[in-house]
């Protein structure tokens, strides 16, 4: 049974839909209202308010806090400056996908990073031998997520004599701040590829955090958001879910269900521009696939049942709307969309009706105004342009529509990463 | 002025356009976008300083944006959107999902997208309406998807001769034939019914009928008992069919906006537009428009002139009474124009309250519809029939600051009302509005106030736009919102003159591309795409 969040004391009050959903174990609002669509609005046009303490979350001290991270991550950490926070995933010795998240270098020898699984006895098992203490705060910090082109003016306000230094936050910086009496970290980081902000306290200041949002944020049409307008937008920034859109390699039984950071668009993290010693986790392994990716002859972990020639990409694709609505109006029927995100997987064809891939995540952009869906296929039909055949179901009929290979995001608005 | 005067300009001066489009307008914008599109050369003059016509933002009050005429988005064509892509020049719609409705004896309804929810609130005040409202909405749609065919493509001509038009129509018959009695019988109703004896054949609570029926009469000088007034029903419904694509709503940043993304997508597409530039009259030669003169003197030759304005304006200002045979000018003079409707915009200082429902919650973030009984809407169709503005007005009122943030500065916000009715012709005569005006304004906010008792104090600045003003500034005759009223006798192969439904006119080489033409007004674009592709069509450009 999922426990409340730090902040269940206001969503509660506030979720009259009693739309809830489990998240590792906490219980987490799906949406406050009966739809997401204005906590989805809020994210794009004010600012949305979202609850994210269920993160996993670990604190990484000590004189080789750097060094374990490094040897973590297929991203060089120790390159992280203090302030900064870095994206990155890491993998086994083969070079396949554990789990993916943010890494924030808090001071020259304070890491802190969130995790999407519990991570606590990974990070044990990298850090024999190493000067480090690891802490599993996932408990113990309340974390909101503010969200949307009104985020800055609203944290300004609640910062007060203070807000100037969120003006000087850029993206994925991260800096100390009192906020009302609050000690809290704020790093410019979120998960809805808007402008957008995290901030970080201790669950005790929890209530406290909310209520000064809220207050500032209220001339700025701040709305408490859900998970479910979290969906909607994460797909459109691109960006994909563990156990969703790929799967924790140590969790999955098929060879084929594994993926390397290549497969999941993630190989610009890579890092081999550093000391062959010590290595990462992983690094032999990525390195000949890397060398196997140019050559084009990559089979990735060799062959296994489910596993093609060239390896599998992870690309957006876009709905022929006219061929959608026609295939509804052969049915006589208008077209029609689930209102919500949506994490069924849809077969993906080629023009022979082969199958070459599968949809992860889809939902409809109400910004974009285009039905549109985070898909993994066969690297061979992964060129922007490319025409794929995605499965859709009318009336208990499983039918194809014609869909786009787009590159990812699908939505990046200037003011994300603006100064 | 000498209309001939273009004659003695030699054949090869005639330019280098395809098409010059008069009027910057969302149909202008859109037919010139599809032309361009198409790969004509194509130049767009505008009368104002910004594009838009009528759908427009203008910043009336500093920090306060306002959507000064038309203020919500009603039906713009999901092909449009994409053909275009507008979103990406900055095309956004936002929810509008609230109808709230305050009575006079201090209770509300309030209806949205919650279908649990509206039952409940309907049921206080019947049970049985509440449970026939969801049925009513899913037959208007079905009725409104077998009508959409026609908002999105030409008026079926039942006085066309030619064999290609007999066969549409034959299909047409067809299509309609094969719905069943049901059907015909249902959509002759709505063709001939009045809204509120249309609406009372479903639901028997006046609180209901009176806020639903005000659709029917939007931009018209009807009132709800007025026969013919239960079709304009139909297209509310017909929204909800484009379902995702979001007909109905709030558009970002202002109407204005939206013009602002056509006239992006059209630019992009190599269409030029020239702002300031007011055009006196068309150019003709031999009974041909062959380019138009600015009011500076300017002439601009073009294969084609493409009147984005209303038909009065297009053929009584523009091309001149001497140009048209007698009996189409009496036709022109006979499409009621008369405008019923005025605006008036707030900038407030800070959120009303209603006294029946205090509080910034769902009842303020929608459509505030004052229509509070019949009997109410029908006095004040009395008023004006007497040519007088209503004393206690039909108002539908949005405050977009509520969920678009960037109208107004932070905590303030701006308040849209459309005000029905406000004859054009008063009885001491048009010309008479601005004495009347702020009288008007005064009348609105009196109403207002008895249903939000702050809010007077909270205006900060208030614009009042009589349908004389409409004219005035933004050049629709008589003030009429739609171009000429959506009227049934002057709908499909009827608007604006019988026979000239195919955006033709008698002038070889004038086109018209706007709401007076099929299928009408609302920031639809339909007339403006349906034109483009009529004359691309017709290689006449």
């Amino acid at each position: 049974m999922p426990i409340p969040s730090p902040f269940h004391e206001r969503t509660s009050k506030l979720c009259t839909s009693y739309r809830w959903k489990d998240w590792s174990g906490y219980a987490a609002v799906s949406s406050y209202d009966t739809t997401h669509e204005r906590e989805y609005f809020a994210f794009r046009e004010s600012a949305g308010l979202l609850d994210v303490s269920p993160l996993f979350k670990y604190e990484v001290h000590g004189p080789d806090a750097a060094a374990l991270l490094s040897r973590m991550m297929v991203r060089d950490v120790s390159k992280l400056k203090v302030g900064r926070v870095g994206y990155s995933c890491w993998c086994d010795d083969y070079g396949k996908v554990i789990d993916d998240g943010t890494v924030t270098r808090l001071a020259d020898d304070y890491y802190r990073v969130t995790a999407a699984d519990p991570t606590l006895h990974w990070l044990q098992a990298v850090s024999r031998g190493l000067r480090v203490t690891i802490e599993d705060s996932s408990a113990r910090l309340a974390v909101l997520a503010l969200q949307g082109p009104r985020s800055r003016e609203i944290l300004r306000a609640a910062l007060g004599s203070d807000g100037a230094g969120i003006d000087r936050l850029k993206f994925f910086g991260a800096m100390r701040a009192r906020l009302d009496g609050l000690d809290v970290w704020i790093t410019r980081t979120g998960y809805t590829g808007d402008l957008g902000y995290e901030v970080w306290t201790e669950k005790a200041g929890a209530l406290r955090l909310w209520d000064v949002l809220v207050d500032a944020g209220r001339p700025h049409g701040i709305e408490p958001a859900g998970l479910d307008a979290l969906d909607v937008s994460r797909i459109e920034a691109g960006f994909i879910l563990l156990g969703v859109d790929y799967f924790s390699a140590p969790k999955v039984i098929l060879e084929a269900r594994k993926s390397t950071p290549f497969e999941l668009g993630l190989g610009w993290i890579v890092d081999f521009e550093r000391p062959a010693f010590p290595s990462f986790i992983g690094r032999d392994a990525l390195a000949a696939e890397a060398s196997r990716l140019k050559r084009g002859t990559a089979v990735p972990g060799g062959w296994a049942p489910g596993r093609v020639p060239g390896g599998w990409a992870l690309v957006g694709l876009e709905v022929a709307w006219e061929a959608l609505e026609a295939l509804y109006e052969s049915f006589s029927l208008p077209p029609s969309l689930p209102a919500t995100a949506r994490r069924d997987g849809l077969p993906v064809y080629d023009d022979e009706g082969c199958q070459v891939g599968k949809v992860t995540s889809h939902t409809w952009s109400p910004i974009l105004k285009k039905y549109i869906a985070l898909t993994s296929v066969h690297a061979s039909h992964a060129a922007p342009g490319t025409i794929l055949q995605m499965e859709h179901t009318v009336e208990f009929e499983r039918r194809k529509v014609p869909a786009k290979v787009v590159k990812t995001p699908f939505f990046d608005p200037e003011r994300k990463k603006k100064p | 002025m000498n209309a001939h005067a273009g004659e003695s300009r030699p054949e090869a001066h005639r330019g280098p356009y395809d098409a010059v489009v008069v009027g910057a307008g969302h149909n202008g914008l859109v037919c010139a976008a599809y032309l361009a599109k198409a790969g004509r050369k194509v130049l767009v003059v505008e009368r104002r300083r910004q594009v838009g016509g009528a759908t427009t933002t203008e910043e009336i009050h500093p920090g306060f944006k306002f959507s000064c005429c038309s203020y919500v988005v009603s039906l713009l064509r999901p092909w449009i959107i994409r053909d275009l892509d507008l979103p990406r020049f900055g095309y956004e719609v936002l929810p509008l999902e609230e109808t709230f409705t305050p009575f006079e004896d201090g209770s509300y309804l309030l209806r949205d997208s919650d279908p649990e929810r509206t039952k409940r609130a309907i049921a206080r005040f019947s049970p049985r309406d509440a449970e026939v409202y969801k049925q009513f909405g899913q037959k208007m749609a079905e009725l409104g998807r077998l009508v959409k065919p026609m908002i999105d493509g030409l008026a079926p001509d039942p006085l066309a001769r030619n064999p290609f038009e007999l066969m549409r129509l034959a299909k047409f018959a067809k299509h309609l034939r094969g719905q069943g009695e049901e059907w015909l019988i249902g959509n002759v109703k709505m063709m001939t019914m009045s809204a509120v004896d249309f609406l009372s054949e479903w639901f028997e609570c006046e609180q209901l009928i009176a806020p639903m029926s005000v659709s029917g009469i939007i931009g018209t000088f009807l009132g709800v008992r007025s026969p013919g007034t239960a079709y304009v029903l139909l297209h509310h419904y017909m929204g909800e069919i484009d379902g995702s694509y979001r007909a109905w709503g709030l558009p970002k940043g202002g109407t204005g906006a939206i013009a602002e993304a056509i006239a992006g997508a059209a630019r992009a597409l190599g269409a030029e537009i020239r702002l300031d530039a007011p055009v006196e009259r068309v150019l003709m030669k031999h009974g041909r428009a062959t380019g138009v003169v600015l009011e500076n003197g300017d002439e601009i030759a073009a294969k084609t002139v493409v009147s984005g304005v209303d038909p009065n304006r297009t053929f009584l200002r523009l091309v001149g009474e001497e140009h048209l045979d007698p009996e189409f000018a009496r036709q022109v003079k006979r499409f009621k124009m008369r405008g019923s409707s005025g605006k008036v915009n707030l900038a407030l200082d800070a959120l009303p309250e209603f006294a029946c429902l205090p509080g910034a919650g769902p009842q303020l973030r929608g459509d505030i519809t004052i229509a509070p009984s019949i009997e109410y809407l029908e006095r004040a169709y009395d008023d004006a029939k007497y040519g007088a503005f209503s004393r206690r007005p039909f108002m539908d009122i949005v405050i977009p600051s509520l969920t678009d943030p960037t109208v107004a500065p932070p905590g303030k916000h701006t308040m849209s009302i459309f005000v029905q009715y406000a004859p054009y012709k008063l009885k001491e005569g048009a010309a008479d509005w601005p004495n009347q005006r702020e009288k008007f304004g005064d009348a609105v906010i009196d109403t207002l106030a008895q249903y939000m008792p702050n809010l007077p104090s909270r205006i900060l600045h208030r614009q009042v736009l009589s349908p004389w003003d409409l004219e005035q500034v933004y050049g629709l005759t008589e003030g009429n919102i739609f171009h000429g009223e959506l009227s049934l006798e002057q709908l499909a192969f009827l608007r604006p003159v019988a026979g000239w439904s195919r955006y033709r006119t008698p002038i070889h080489d004038l086109w018209m591309c706007a709401s007076g033409t099929h299928p009408g007004g609302g920031i639809m674009g339909a007339p403006g795409a349906l034109c483009a592709r009529t004359m691309l069509h017709a290689r006449a450009v």
